[in-house]
């Protein structure tokens, strides 16, 4: 398979134009000492209807959420995705597009990425929100570096609830960042909002918190607002999107930053990935904010338009003076953000969240009711919780598995204290009957 | 006719649902009574209430609105707008990759991780580096991993490097991920054939430079001749050499970067190996080094014992993560199948047809045009209209918005920045010579109209949806949210 059209004389014709004998000839400035003389290692090539096959065959080797019953979380979700998300997103008048750096001919990409920002603004409060991250784990990251740079500070609180990859990955990004990144401790699951109290000081330039957390649980960042304000710092709340449809938005509450993991609204989980950060803040800190930013202006027609704007924060503009170095985004992801929050509306949002929380409410009273786990805290949750067993998480696993269930993420495997901790997340899609199944399977577990 | 669309809050009507889902099947309970009522959200979110069919003509008539590779030439300098293969497309939306979570067990994700340790292979292979990480979710996240990859090889080493180099002819992701890794950047001039310009380079080298990045061929589509001088320069003093991937549609098979000194190399998924760029992403930017830089690579790195694939936590140098889970998956699943396609000839090929359609264009569009480096390019070439802005008053930009009105998209403009009024070209080896020979046409027409009748360029572009956009405007009355009117 080739996706080169040119024939022999097609070759033979724009070598004579451009005036060599051979195509060798053009490469002839690769030095001897470092041209590549062998065949690459690389497999034979392979007919479309070869690939088809082989990719299928690999395809088939994996557990799925189709041919699975799926309660993992952890952050990546197995949400319905209406069938005009999918639709929307395979026109390839999207797909097939770069950043919208012409913006006459790129009026679809900019003005569906000005709509997304509207839909992640109205969901969280804010008053402008970017173009996309890379995810959930990378944007908090860009969060704390925007915290530095708001604050002129150098120390970040984070709690210990935070998804566990994305403080891994802060903790990576500090390598270079080297900012001091201090853990907030915990108390009954989440956030222990006196303790923090206390460790905010006259250094700390944004407080990290999570809400629903990484064990499901709902925490209070509210109850920080006004210390965290008091002392010159910014609040940063990873949300849920999905629960923003029932649970406050942070921005209403005070929150100076709100991003998270976006990949519940309308994108396939992909094994972790192509998903997509959001990240919103208030106007008057628009300037500090990384990635790309689409504002409405006029032609010179008079008519309403499109175009990038605030570029001058960016890398193809500034270099080493940019806010960040993102370039390429998830764009295609967000467009599917903004097609799943369009198509589920001010009602369908409500429904979604009510549907997840009632749903997860009725599991894990099912899941305790097998007496064979307690939830391991007594904190409120919304569509994912914790409970504790006497059973080797990878037992659980197995044994649901051999039941075509996914599910009993170890939460032990990031936190060492908390041995023979499982969780579960339970979306709109898991219908009563397979959570009795579960249940019924985790009774049988010995 | 294509028209201005409203936005999709101007459609939106109370009550209107675009959306069917199951009826609750569990015993109902209150949501106060599962939530605290201080939790609860009190005014619901704006979003659209629209039906299901007019959803679809929204983005399909706005869809319209926009150029892609799928509708026309989209010859964008550095950032490979290759055709994006159809079956890409099918087969990674098989469920199996698609609808995969991604911390299901090992066992139950073997044709997964299988994929992602043969293309691991197939890019160090093409690299000639000893490991690859498939974690970086772009280009300018795999620059970044690769920097701290660096920095964290040096501290092990005892020795605390705070420099980086750079061409001043670099893309501007380079100095801005130099900046957030921690360094600082020391620029370096190019010479008069476009490459680094090694008396220069000697002055700046030194023991405090941690590394010398480099785009090979550079943003001028000119391949170093001097690079493997290059490379020894820089590891004279201990320095590394990072290699930018964001052209090397032009050398695969042909040259590899860790041959040529090259100790860090990233690959851009979304240029070089046909994953379709998304409207600015997903992209996908793996990150490969050589041997004595493979204990720092992300975890987990995707291994396998003989009987099964497993993901391996047990890196102690490893930097850790620079995101979550393992990478842009779904991308990377794109570029295994287009490897699988082409095989050693075919890239090899890809590289060839992409180098000869470059230099085509680039030597039929010299009567109007001026080369400032004039040399056979590899897989895009740098241009500028001096002549004609001289005698017309036309510039690179009237040029480029008049582009649009020959229903090809732009190269990228004015840059790199050492070359004034750039017009950066990059065709890719998927155009067929007819493809060529029109935007050949467009351009010298262009530049032939502008003699006659300059203002038509000025003032273009003519036939676009919208026309020019106060962008100066978007700052000053920065827009960037709708809000229902009071």
């Amino acid at each position: 398979m080739k996706y080169t059209p040119h024939t022999d004389a097609d070759r033979k014709a724009m070598l004579q134009s451009i005036g060599v004998k051979s195509v060798e000839e053009l490469f002839a400035d690769i030095p001897k000492e470092v041209a590549f003389t062998r065949r690459l290692a690389v497999p034979e090539a392979m007919s479309e209807l070869e690939l088809q096959k082989h990719l299928g065959n690999l395809a088939a080797k994996n557990a799925d959420a189709t041919s699975h019953v799926c309660f993992l979380g952890g952050g990546t979700y197995d949400h319905f995705i209406p069938a005009v998300v999918d639709h929307v997103i395979s026109r390839s008048e999207f797909y097939t597009a770069y950043t919208p750096y012409q913006p006459e001919v790129s009026q679809a990409v900019l003005q569906t990425i000005y709509e997304y920002q509207t839909l992640i603004c109205e969901l969280t409060g804010m008053d402008v929100s970017n173009a996309s991250m890379y995810d959930g784990a990378s944007a908090v990251a860009e969060a704390a570096i925007m915290a530095r740079a708001t604050t002129g500070r150098n120390k970040i609180l984070i709690s210990k609830s935070v998804h566990p990859e994305y403080r891994q990955t802060l903790a990576t990004y500090n390598l270079g960042l080297e900012m001091e990144t201090v853990e907030m401790p915990l108390k009954n699951g989440t956030t222990d909002t006196e303790a923090v109290k206390k460790l905010l000081d006259g250094k700390t330039a944004g407080v990290i918190v999570q809400s629903p957390n990484f064990f499901g649980a709902i925490e209070t960042p509210r109850a920080l607002v006004d210390a965290v304000h008091a002392a010159g710092a910014l609040l940063v709340v990873i949300a849920d999107p999905i629960s923003l449809g029932l649970l406050e938005a942070p921005g209403n509450y005070g929150a100076d930053i709100v991003m998270g993991e976006g990949q519940a609204l309308g994108n396939p989980m992909s094994y972790g990935g192509p998903h997509l950060g959001f990240f919103a803040t208030r106007e008057k800190m628009a300037r500090r904010m990384a990635g790309r930013i689409v504002g409405a202006t006029v032609d010179n027609r008079g008519q309403r338009g499109f175009v990038l704007t605030l570029q001058t924060r960016e890398q193809h503009i500034r270099r080493e003076k940019a806010t960040s170095n993102i370039c390429s985004n998830e764009a295609l992801n967000a467009l599917a953000a903004g097609v799943y929050l369009t198509t589920l509306g001010k009602q369908g949002i409500r429904e979604v969240a009510e549907l997840c929380v009632k749903k997860a409410h009725y599991a894990a009273k099912k899941v305790v009711a097998t007496g064979k786990f307690k939830l391991a805290f007594n904190a409120p949750f919304f569509k994912e919780f914790t409970v504790k067993g006497a059973f080797c998480p990878c037992k659980v696993q197995d044994e649901l598995l051999k039941h075509n269930i996914l599910g009993a993420l170890d939460v032990g495997h990031w936190y060492p204290e908390l041995a023979n901790h499982l969780s579960f997340a339970v979306t709109e899609k898991r219908s009563k009957q397979e959570i009795d199944e579960l249940a019924s399977v985790l009774e049988g577990v010995q | 006719m294509k028209k201005v669309q409203p936005l999709i809050f101007e459609l939106s009507s109370p009550g209107r649902k675009g959306y069917s889902l199951p009826a609750l099947d569990v015993p109902d309970v209150p949501v106060e009574s599962l939530v605290p009522k201080g939790e609860l959200r009190q005014v619901p979110p704006d979003l659209p209430e629209v039906g299901e069919v007019d959803i679809v003509r929204h983005y399909t008539k706005l869809s319209q609105l926009n150029h892609g590779v799928d509708i026309g030439f989209y010859p964008l300098g550095s950032c490979t707008m290759k055709y994006s293969p159809k079956v890409n497309e099918q087969v990674s939306r098989l469920p199996g990759f698609a609808y995969a979570h991604p911390y299901q067990p090992e066992k139950a994700s073997q044709g997964i991780l299988q994929l992602m340790y043969e293309m691991e292979q197939y890019l160090a292979e093409i690299g000639g580096v000893s490991r690859v990480s498939l974690q970086p979710a772009a280009g300018a996240h795999g620059e970044y991993t690769g920097l701290l990859i660096i920095k964290a090889y040096h501290k092990k080493n005892g020795q605390k490097r705070t420099k980086v180099i750079i061409p001043d002819s670099a893309h501007g992701t380079n100095p801005a991920s130099s900046v957030m890794a921690g360094f600082d950047i020391v620029n370096v001039k190019s010479n008069e054939r476009g490459g680094v310009d090694l008396e220069d380079l000697t002055r700046v080298m030194s023991e405090d430079v941690a590394a010398l990045m480099l785009t090979n061929p550079n943003t001028l589509g000119l391949f170093d001749e001097n690079i493997h001088k290059i490379a020894e320069i820089v590891h004279a003093k201990g320095g590394l050499l990072y290699y930018d991937g964001a052209n090397a549609n032009a050398i695969m098979g042909w040259s590899r970067p860790a041959d040529a000194g090259f100790d860090v190399v990233h690959f851009n998924l979304h240029k070089t190996f046909s994953t379709p760029h998304g409207g600015g992403g997903p992209g996908s930017g793996p990150v490969g080094v050589v041997e004595h830089l493979v204990p720092f690579l992300p975890v987990p790195t995707v291994d396998y014992d003989g009987k099964k694939y497993f993901l391996n936590y047990d890196h102690p140098d490893s930097i850790g993560k620079v995101k979550g889970y393992y990478g842009n998956f779904g991308v990377v699943v794109k570029a295994y199948t287009y490897v699988r396609a082409l095989g050693p000839d075919g890239l090899k090929k890809a590289s060839e047809d992409a180098v000869l359609n470059a230099n085509y264009i680039m030597r039929n569009i010299l009567e109007y045009y001026d080369l400032p480096y004039n040399r056979h390019c590899k897989h895009e070439f740098v241009a500028a209209p001096f002549r004609i802005m001289k005698a017309t008053g036309v510039k690179t930009l009237d040029i480029a918005k008049r582009l649009l009105d020959h229903g090809v998209h732009p190269p990228t403009v004015y840059f790199p920045l050492i070359v004034h009024e750039a017009l950066m070209i990059e065709p890719t080896e998927t155009e067929s010579k007819e493809s060529l020979d029109y935007f050949i046409d467009a351009l010298n027409s262009i530049a032939k109209e502008a003699y006659e009748n300059p203002e038509i360029a000025k003032t273009a572009p003519h036939d676009t949806v919208v026309g020019r956009l106060d962008e100066s405007g978007a700052v000053r009355k920065f827009n960037p949210r709708w809000r229902r009117e009071a």
